[in-house]
C-alpha cells in the first residue's frame, strides 16, 4: 500500500475497510463457501455505492477519483479486499468498466451506467485452455461477416462468468486482437461453473459456439485491440498485486501475533532466533512487495514506458514470495495452520488464486526478458 | 535570500541539470564494486577526481544539500536530495567521498560534534578536501562493535590510542577517521567506550591494505600505536562513546538511502557490477535459451524490486512514516538479491564462469564474482544482524540472550585471540611503552 495516501484516499480506504469487516467478516466468507455466486447481490451494490467501480472511469461517463489518479485509488480498495479476502468480482468489473470509458462508444453508455451503479456485473474473458493457455496468447476466433461478427471457442478461467450478464470477450482476428462485449444471454454462450482454490471467488468454462453479433459489439478497432488488451492486463495485474499484498499481510500480522501467544518449551516462539530470523525475512518480502507494487500502480497510472516490465516484475516477485510468505506462515502455526477452522487459510487461498490468474511467475519473467531484449535492442 | 527561504523544487532542479550539463563527464552505468579493476596510479586520479567534483559542487551551491547552511550546506530537503539523485543519473558522482564520508561519519559529526568540531570539518568535507573513514570494526569481531579493544588512556589534555581497526575502504588514500575506542574496561561494555577523531597518516598509525580474494586491495587494516589525540577531538563523553554508537550504526545502514548522500538514481549497489544478465547472456551466446530468459526475467524483477525498496525505505525514514530501523529491511534485500544476481549470472556464464579469455566481455568476472558473492551480506553489518534489528526493533519480538550485559568488560568472555591481544595491550599500557 502506498506509504503516504492522501487523508482523502486514507477516508476511501478506511470506509470499505469498515464495509468489509462489518459485511465480510470471517464467518460470512465461510458461508459463502457454498454459495453459488460467491457474493451477495446487494452487499456488491452496496460496496459499489462506496465507488468501488467508479475510479478507472472518466468523470464524463459517471466516474471519477478523488486523487486525480484513479488507479492509486483502487489499489487501496483492492489491498482491503486482500486484506479481507473479500468477495465480489472486483478486479473483472474494473477493467471492463476501465476499457468501456476508454474505447467504448454510446452504445455501451447503458452497460457502463449499470456497471457504475452496481445493477450489472461484467467480467474480461481472456484465459483460453490449452494449446493456448499461455500469457499473452489468444486463439478464440472472431469473424467479420457482414455487419456482423461471429465468435467460436473456449475462454477459461472467467471470473464470475456465470454472475455476469455481459463479458469483454478478447480474441483474434487474423494477425490482430479484437475485443467484443457479449451478452452471456446471446444465443451459442454456455456458461459451465469451474472449481476453485477461493472460497468466495468464482470462475466458469464459458463456451462461444458460433456466437453471431452485431459489430457495434466490437470495442475498438476490428484487428486493432492489442494495446487495449495490454492495459487491461496492466490494470488487472496492478489491482491483484495490491490485493495480495494485502493478504500477505493479514497473514503474516496473525502469524506475527501467533509467535508472540504461542508458547513451547516454556518460550514464546518470538523469541527463537531461528525463528526471527525467518519472521524478518517475511518482512523484508512484504516490504518489498509493498514497494513492487506501488511502483508498478504508479507506472501504469502514468503510461510510463517501463510499466509493462515494472507490472511484470510486480507479478513474477509477489506471486514467487507470496506464496513464500504465506506458507511460512502456515509453517509458523504448525497443524492448525492447514484447518479450515483457521483464519490463515483465507488469505492463502486469495493469493494462491492471483499468483496463478493472469500469468506465472515464470511466465512473467519470460515477458521481462522479452521486453528488457526489446529495450536493449532498440537503445543499440 | 532570507536564511529560512527554501528554494523552489523546480528552479533547484533546473539549477542542477545546469550544472551536470556544463561541468559533468556522461559516464556509462557505475556500480558500486568491490573488483580489482583498477592499479594505484589510477585508483588515486580517481580519487583526486572525486575531490574536484566535490569542489565543483559545492562552489555551485550544490553540495550537502540537507547539510545546515551555518556549515557550509544547502539547508535543503530530502526531495531536493532526489531531485540532484535524478538529475545526475548518467553522469559521473564523487563515489568515493559518499559512505562512508557523509554517511555515517558527516551525519555523526552533525548530530554530537561541538560548534568548533562541525566548523573545522563539515565545510572541509564538502569541498572535497577531507575523505573520511570508520575506524570501527577490530579483528577481535565485525558484528560486535561495542566489544571494541582499542584502548583509549587518558593523559592529561590528550588520550592515547592503542589497538587495531579492520575494513576500512580505502584508507590509504582518506584522510580522517572517526574511531570507536575503550575508555574503561571495570563497566559494561556498552558503557566504557568512547569516540574520537584521528587524522589517518601520522606516525603512529600504520596502514596495511588487505588482500582479498579476488585481488582487490582497498580494504584496509591499521595498527594504531601510541597515537596521541588532544581531547577536543573526542566525539560526545567519555564512556558514552555507545550514545554516538547506536547513532553511527544507524547512520551506517541508512547507506545509499541517506538524504546527505548523492549518487545517481538508478546506479547498482552491491557488488552485483553492471552488467544486466541479458548482456551476460548475450556474451554467453545463450539468449534463446529458454532456462537463460527465466533467469534474465528473474535478475530483472530483483533490480526493479530492489530500486523500488530502496526508495520507499528512503522516503518512509526521511517522513518519519518508518522508523529509522527500517533501513535493516533494505540491507537484508540489498544482500540477498546480490547474492541471488551474482549466482544467476555465474550460472548464466557456464564454463566461461571457471576458465575465461580476455574476449569474453562481460563473463571475466563471473568467477571472481561469485567467489565474493557473500560480500554483499557481511559488509556494512551482516544480514543476521540486520535480521535481528527487523525482528526486534521492528517486530518487537525478544531481544537474544547475551553474557555481556551486566558484566565489568574485562569479565566477559571472549576468543582466545583477543584475550592474548588485550594481555599484550595492558602490559603496553601499564610499562608506558607499545604493545
Amino acid at each position: 500500500m502506498m506509504l503516504e495516501p492522501s487523508p482523502d484516499q486514507q477516508l476511501f480506504r478506511q470506509t470499505t475497510a469498515r464495509f468489509l469487516d462489518e459485511h465480510a467478516p470471517v464467518g460470512e466468507l465461510r458461508r459463502l463457501r457454498d454459495d453459488p455466486a460467491g457474493f451477495d447481490e446487494k452487499y456488491w451494490r452496496r460496496g459499489v455505492e462506496l465507488g468501488w467501480t467508479s475510479p478507472l472511469v472518466a468523470e464524463q461517463h459517471g466516474g471519477g477519483s478523488i486523487s486525480g489518479d484513479g488507479l492509486a485509488d483502487l489499489t487501496l480498495v483492492a489491498y482491503e479486499f486482500g486484506r479481507h479476502a473479500a468477495p465480489g468480482p472486483l478486479v473483472p468489473s474494473n477493467v471492463v468498466a476501465a476499457a468501456l470509458s476508454a474505447a467504448g462508444s454510446d452504445a455501451h453508455g447503458a452497460l457502463l451506467a449499470d456497471l457504475l451503479s452496481g445493477a450489472s456485473i461484467a467480467s474480461w474473458a481472456l484465459g483460453e485452455p490449452a494449446p493456448n493457455h499461455r500469457l499473452g496468447s489468444v486463439a478464440l476466433d472472431v469473424r467479420v461477416d457482414g455487419a456482423d461478427v461471429v465468435l467460436t471457442g473456449v475462454k477459461r478461467p472467467v471470473e464470475s462468468a456465470g454472475e455476469a450478464d455481459h463479458l469483454l470477450l478478447t480474441g483474434r482476428t487474423g494477425a490482430g486482437l479484437t475485443q467484443v462485449l457479449v451478452p452471456t444471454d446471446a444465443a451459442g454462450v454456455t456458461v459451465e461453473p469451474m472449481a476453485t482454490v477461493d472460497l468466495t471467488r468464482r470462475f466458469g468454462r464459458v463456451t462461444f459456439d458460433d456466437v453471431r453479433l452485431p459489430s457495434e459489439a466490437v470495442l475498438g478497432e476490428v484487428g486493432g485491440a492489442g494495446q487495449q488488451v495490454e492495459r487491461q492486463l496492466q490494470i488487472a495485474l496492478v489491482l491483484l498485486a495490491a490485493e495480495s499484498v494485502g493478504a500477505m499481510e493479514r497473514g503474516f500480522d496473525l502469524t506475527v501475533e501467533w509467535a508472540f501467544d504461542r508458547y513451547t518449551f516454556g518460550r514464546p516462539l518470538a523469541s527463537y532466533q531461528a525463528l526471527k530470523h525467518r519472521f524478518a525475512d517475511m518482512k523484508v518480502w512484504l516490504e518489498a512487495s509493498h514497494a513492487i507494487g506501488d511502483a508498478a500502480a504508479a507506472a501504469v497510472a502514468s503510461g510510463s514506458p517501463d510499466a509493462g516490465e515494472l507490472v511484470s516484475a510486480a507479478t513474477a516477485f509477489l506471486g514467487d514470495h507470496g506464496s513464500e510468505l504465506l506458507q511460512d506462515c502456515v509453517q509458523m502455526h504448525g497443524g492448525i495452520g492447514v484447518t479450515f477452522e483457521h483464519d490463515l487459510h483465507l488469505f492463502l487461498r486469495r493469493h494462491t488464486v492471483n499468483r496463478a490468474l493472469y500469468g506465472t511467475p515464470a511466465e512473467h519473467r519470460q515477458r521481462i526478458a522479452d521486453l528488457v531484449e526489446q529495450r536493449e535492442t532498440a537503445a543499440a | 535570500m532570507t536564511a529560512d527561504h527554501v528554494e523552489d523544487l523546480d528552479a533547484f532542479r533546473e539549477r542542477a541539470r545546469a550544472f551536470i550539463g556544463e561541468h559533468l563527464r556522461r559516464v556509462g552505468p557505475v556500480a558500486l564494486s568491490i573488483r580489482n579493476e583498477r592499479t594505484d596510479e589510477e585508483e588515486q586520479a580517481a580519487v583526486a577526481r572525486d575531490r574536484e567534483i566535490q569542489r565543483m559542487l559545492f562552489d555551485a551551491g550544490l553540495a550537502g544539500i540537507c547539510v545546515p547552511r551555518e556549515y557550509g550546506g544547502q539547508g535543503l530537503t530530502p526531495a531536493h536530495q532526489q531531485a540532484l539523485n535524478d538529475e545526475l543519473a548518467g553522469y559521473e558522482f564523487a563515489m568515493r567521498i559518499q559512505v562512508p564520508t557523509f554517511t555515517p561519519c558527516l551525519a555523526v559529526l552533525l548530530e554530537f560534534g561541538t560548534e568548533e568540531q562541525k566548523q573545522r570539518h563539515i565545510p572541509a568535507i564538502l569541498k572535497g578536501e577531507e575523505i573520511w573513514m570508520q575506524l570501527l570494526s577490530e579483528p577481535s569481531g565485525g558484528s560486535d562493535v561495542a566489544g571494541a579493544l582499542t584502548s583509549a588512556i587518558r593523559d592529561g589534555d590528550e588520550w592515547v590510542l592503542n589497538g587495531s581497526k579492520v575494513w576500512t575502504t580505502g584508507a590509504w588514500w582518506s584522510d580522517w577517521g572517526l574511531c570507536l575506542a575503550r575508555t574503561n574496561w571495570d563497566v559494561p561494555k556498552h558503557r566504557g567506550l568512547t569516540v574520537f577523531m584521528v587524522p589517518i597518516h601520522q606516525p603512529g598509525i600504520e596502514v596495511h591494505r588487505i588482500e582479498m580474494l579476488n585481488g582487490n586491495r582497498e580494504f584496509c587494516q591499521e595498527f594504531l600505536t601510541d597515537v596521541r589525540v588532544p581531547d577536543r577531538d573526542r566525539i560526545g563523553e567519555v564512556d558514552e562513546g555507545w550514545t554516538v554508537g547506536t547513532r553511527w550504526m544507524f547512520h551506517e545502514r541508512m547507506l545509499y538511502n541517506s538524504p546527505l548522500v548523492t549518487i545517481p538514481s538508478g546506479t547498482p549497489r552491491g557488488s552485483a557490477g553492471n552488467a544486466s544478465a541479458l548482456v551476460t547472456a548475450r556474451n554467453a551466446g545463450r539468449l534463446g535459451d529458454p532456462t537463460v530468459r527465466d533467469l534474465i526475467g528473474e535478475d530483472r524483477t530483483l533490480d526493479l524490486v530492489g530500486q523500488a525498496l530502496q526508495r520507499r525505505i528512503g522516503e518512509g525514514i526521511a517522513t518519519q512514516t518508518m522508523s529509522g530501523q527500517a533501513s535493516a529491511i533494505g540491507r537484508v534485500f540489498g544482500g540477498v538479491a546480490t547474492t541471488r544476481r551474482l549466482t544467476i549470472a555465474f550460472e548464466i556464464a557456464g564454463a566461461a564462469g571457471a576458465a575465461w579469455c580476455d574476449d569474453d566481455g562481460e563473463l571475466v568476472h563471473c568467477g571472481n564474482d561469485f567467489l565474493m558473492r557473500q560480500t554483499s551480506c557481511i559488509g556494512g553489518g551482516t544480514t543476521e544482524m540486520a535480521r535481528n534489528v527487523i525482528s526486534e526493533r521492528l517486530l518487537g519480538m525478544p531481544r537474544e540472550r547475551t553474557l555481556d550485559r551486566d558484566v565489568a568488560f574485562r569479565e566477559v568472555p571472549r576468543s582466545a585471540s583477543s584475550r592474548e591481544r588485550e594481555r599484550l595491550l595492558e602490559r603496553g599500557a601499564k610499562t608506558g611503552g607499545s604493545p
